[in-house]
């Protein structure tokens, strides 16, 4: 606090590193994260366990692409979790009954997409809470689940479908690359387009967005929609690698979503996101899940873990955004 | 008489941005120091310093003759100094006494001792002559009570150096009054006063010196305030002479291209109807509360409307919302610029671009980078936006300069119409504002529509081609250019039976800086009129 004695250019110039490393900080700490357990852990850096890592979170990896949005837009989604087991239960159903993947596919997708359109007309049209809102689908979707399949796993026994979870393209499980797809495409979505730039500044400000022209209900409900579909996606895709439809599968998985999505640097205040950010955030929730169970970490200790990661992330950006008024 | 506080060379920066650089100050016991300054000129910066809420990067503060470092508000509160925010802080839903003695309750056996706590309270309130009760709940009073609090909670922590940030922005004729009355008697008691407005008026009333600010540097402190004249403060803030800010000129007028019948909607009584002529700038005028913005807002679709339509040359307006109006050429930039206009945290470049870049997609999908960020230097260029690049957070920007971005975004629209200005140049800078005036006659001179919404009568008379007047949530009267004066349009404006009353609630604390060079030019004429 000895203010006399800097001078401008002294202070002048940590400001631009302070930014550079609030830009880079969570890259930064995953690569030495990374490094650390690849030294330390028995049969953490070896391929196997690397892409059996990824795939442990391919589906948070593509439902938290859509959640970007949802939360860059400054809302919630809290029905993911019931939406992948619906969609998976679905699926299985539809398949046992018609026998064709491809309208198996279409029932779950489409299910999962009138889900996200009725969240979306419920909280931009109707007014309603999002965090209200999507409980309520969250619990309403959940029962149906258990309904449509009477509470019972849903077996799976067609080979094709079940194919897809397992085959791998360049040494590399299908879902693991379809997540990486995801992050692909929405991140050209949200950089490189209309959609995504209103999105951001939705979550701004709505009313300054509505004003200078942007359709924020209009928006709100695609936002929505697109989350539902993925995340039915993801629904099946984790039906076809557990070979059924599972009523109670994912539960918890909105939040786990969620935390990677705020320690990949999204701001629950909405307007800002980083899909490389979120990429980064997911590969240190699959990466502390994955070195828990190789150093045969009790599960109970590791929901300890996941908080207070998620905890000490939340609390860096907190320092770092006092840092910028300062 | 020894200074009881001094700033010494001190220095702020931000990325960008010299806020203040190297000022140097005294203000005196028993004195009322008034600063100075366009908007970004480095007053608020300062006051922040002097609050604890910054630190400054260099240079020395002295309290009484010794040098203090605060690192937060409480250090500040510790040491005497009190700011009185133009955004006042308290808490809504606690009492009087809870807020004046907030974190410092008086406890009996651990609990609060609300007794002894309201009688505390009630005798400092009495004795600076407030006549409010302790136990009140601040949301249930006006802005102008809880002021009141604020001070009160100053004096209660015994602050020696009390400053005031634009304190009458949004206070009525009477209030104004009785916070003079309360600044004067702070004054007698031989405390240090600050005093921050943009309102020459109250300056002349209250300070005994001044300092003026520009561009982040002290210009002159001037020890004797009354001896200075009016000219000499407004050359000195803007760094030049200001002839006719309003730069209006004749223009020859098209025929009626804006046509809005019979709209009606909530806040609006009735259903209204005007019309804008191509070339034409048109001002509405009325007391806050008249219903201007609400009309507005009902044209521009951002709010639902019961009845009406409105046609642009001739074809109705779908009413799908704000972006139905920008696709058939209305644009609106809004009253409230921070919460309506900006998106606070995206780039210059962003709010350019934002509505524009609709037009220009490669392959109706992808933005087109490039030609955004000329689009918005081009911009920066033309309007003499303030900013270190476009990629600088619009937040951070003075005011004027943020709605000038506001009218870029509208401006690169290629197929303006109808440009909507509510309050364009409130608590904006004289420089800003001349450049604004600049920009509606360009738009008129191309052939638009203007509408200027605005509570400055020296505003809407300097540069309309008609005013309309409301009143009551309706429109009550239209004059052209060369009938309207003060007089008309306060009559029109004023509520029945109020006519032959004073107009000083509009004009004597109403007007700003932007009135003063036509205060002085035209002494000999009581009513300005602009014919």
């Amino acid at each position: 606090m000895s203010a006399t004695q800097l001078n401008p250019a002294a202070a002048a110039s940590p400001l631009i590193s302070r930014q550079w490393l609030s830009d880079y900080s969570m890259p930064l700490a995953y690569l030495v994260l990374f490094a650390v357990l690849s030294a330390t852990v028995d049969n953490f850096f070896s391929v196997t366990n690397v892409v059996g890592l990824m795939l442990s979170v391919a589906q948070i990896g593509m439902v938290a692409c859509t959640m970007m949005f949802c939360l860059a837009s400054r809302d919630f989604d809290l029905s993911v979790g019931s939406t992948i087991a619906f969609a998976g239960v679905l699926g299985a159903i539809v398949l046992e009954q018609s026998g064709s993947v491809t309208i198996a596919v279409a029932a779950g997708l489409g299910a999962g997409a009138l889900i996200g359109a009725l969240n979306g007309v419920l909280i931009a049209y109707l007014r309603v809470n999002a965090l209200i809102a999507t409980l309520a689908t969250m619990l309403m979707v959940r029962g149906l689940a258990f309904i449509v399949s009477k509470g019972q796993a849903v077996g799976i026994n067609d080979d094709n479908f079940i194919d897809f979870g397992d085959t791998r393209l360049f040494g590399m499980p299908l879902p693991v690359l379809v997540a990486g797809a995801c992050f692909i495409v929405f991140g050209i979505l949200l950089n490189q387009t209309v959609f995504g730039r209103n999105t951001l500044a939705i979550g701004g400000n709505p009313e300054a967005a509505r004003l200078a022209g942007v359709r924020v209900e209009r928006l709100r409900v695609w936002i929505f929609l697109l989350q539902g579909l993925i995340t039915a996606m993801a629904g099946l895709i984790l039906a076809s690698r557990i070979t059924s439809g599972q009523p109670n599968a994912a539960q918890g998985f909105e939040l786990d979503v969620i935390s990677a999505c705020v320690l990949g640097g999204v701001s629950l205040q909405g307007g800002k996101a980083r899909i490389f950010g979120v990429l980064i955030g997911v590969l240190i929730m699959g990466t502390v899940e994955n070195v828990m169970n190789l150093l045969d970490v009790d599960a109970f200790y590791q929901y300890l873990m996941r908080g207070l990661i998620l905890l000490v992330a939340v609390l860096l950006d907190q320092l770092k955004t006092r840092g910028e008024r300062r | 008489m020894a200074a009881y506080l001094e700033f010494d060379q001190v220095c702020k920066f931000f990325p960008g941005v010299k806020a203040l650089n190297g000022v140097s100050f005294a203000a005196h016991a028993g004195q009322v120091h008034g600063l100075l300054g366009e908007n970004g000129a480095g007053k608020s910066t300062l006051l922040k310093i002097l609050g604890g809420q910054y630190k400054p990067d260099g240079g020395r503060l002295l309290v009484d003759g010794t040098e203090r470092h605060f690192t937060s508000a409480k250090d500040a509160i510790r040491a005497g100094v009190a700011i009185i925010h133009q955004e006042l802080q308290y808490v809504p839903e606690l009492t009087v006494a809870e807020n004046v003695l907030l974190g410092r309750m008086p406890t009996r056996f651990g609990f609060l001792d609300k007794a002894r706590a309201h009688r505390l309270v009630a005798e400092k309130l009495t004795a600076i002559g407030v006549d409010l009760s302790p136990s009140a709940r601040l949301a249930d009073l006006s802005i102008a009570q809880r002021q009141m609090v604020e001070i009160c909670k100053a004096i209660m922590q015994d602050a020696q150096v009390i400053a005031f940030d634009e304190p009458t922005s949004s206070l009525s004729h009477r209030e104004t009054d009785i916070l003079f009355r309360l600044v004067k008697e702070l004054r007698a008691d031989g405390r240090t006063l600050i005093y921050i407005s943009h309102r020459l008026e109250e300056l002349y009333e209250l300070c005994d010196a001044c300092t003026i600010f520009r561009d982040g540097r002290k210009i002159i402190t001037h020890e004797v305030m009354a001896d200075v004249p009016r000219d000499r403060l407004i050359s000195d803030m803007v760094g030049r002479e200001l002839s006719d800010i309003y730069d209006y000129r004749e223009r020859p007028h098209t025929e009626a291209r804006l046509q809005v019948q019979g709209l009606n909607g909530k806040h609006v009584k009735g259903p209204q109807s005007f019309a804008v002529h191509g070339g034409e700038v048109l001002g509405f005028f009325g007391l806050v509360g008249a219903g201007r913005s609400e009309l507005m807002r009902l044209l521009y679709n951002a709010d639902a409307r019961t009845a009406g339509t409105v046609l642009l040359d001739g074809v109705p307006v779908a009413t799908g919302g704000p972006a139905d109006a920008i696709a058939a050429g209305i644009v609106l930039c809004p009253e409230d610029r921070k919460e309506q206009g900006i998106l606070a945290t995206a780039s210059v470049a962003e709010n350019i671009n934002i509505s524009v870049r609709r037009n220009d997609l490669r392959g109706g999908v992808f933005l087109r980078h490039k030609r955004e960020a000329a689009l918005a230097d081009e911009f920066i260029a033309r309007l003499r936006i303030k900013t270190p690049n476009r990629q600088q957070e619009i937040r951070l920007l003075s005011g004027g300069n943020q709605q000038k971005v506001i009218l870029a975004r509208w401006l690169a629209e290629p197929g303006l119409k109808v440009l909507i200005l509510d309050e364009p140049t409130r608590g904006i800078d004289v420089g800003a504002k001349n450049d604004i005036y600049r920009i509606i006659h360009e738009v008129a001179e191309r052939g638009g529509c203007v509408i200027v919404v605005s509570s400055e009568l020296p505003e809407v008379l300097g540069i309309s081609d008609r005013v309309i007047v409301m009143r009551e949530g309706a429109i009550c009267g239209e004059l052209p250019r060369a009938a309207a004066n003060e007089t008309t349009v306060l009559r029109l404006a004023l509520p029945d039976g109020a006519t032959s009353a004073s107009p000083a609630p509009v004009t004597a604390h109403g007007a700003s800086i932007a009135a003063m060079p036509t205060y002085t030019e035209t002494p000999a004429q009581p009513t300005r009129s602009i014919a």
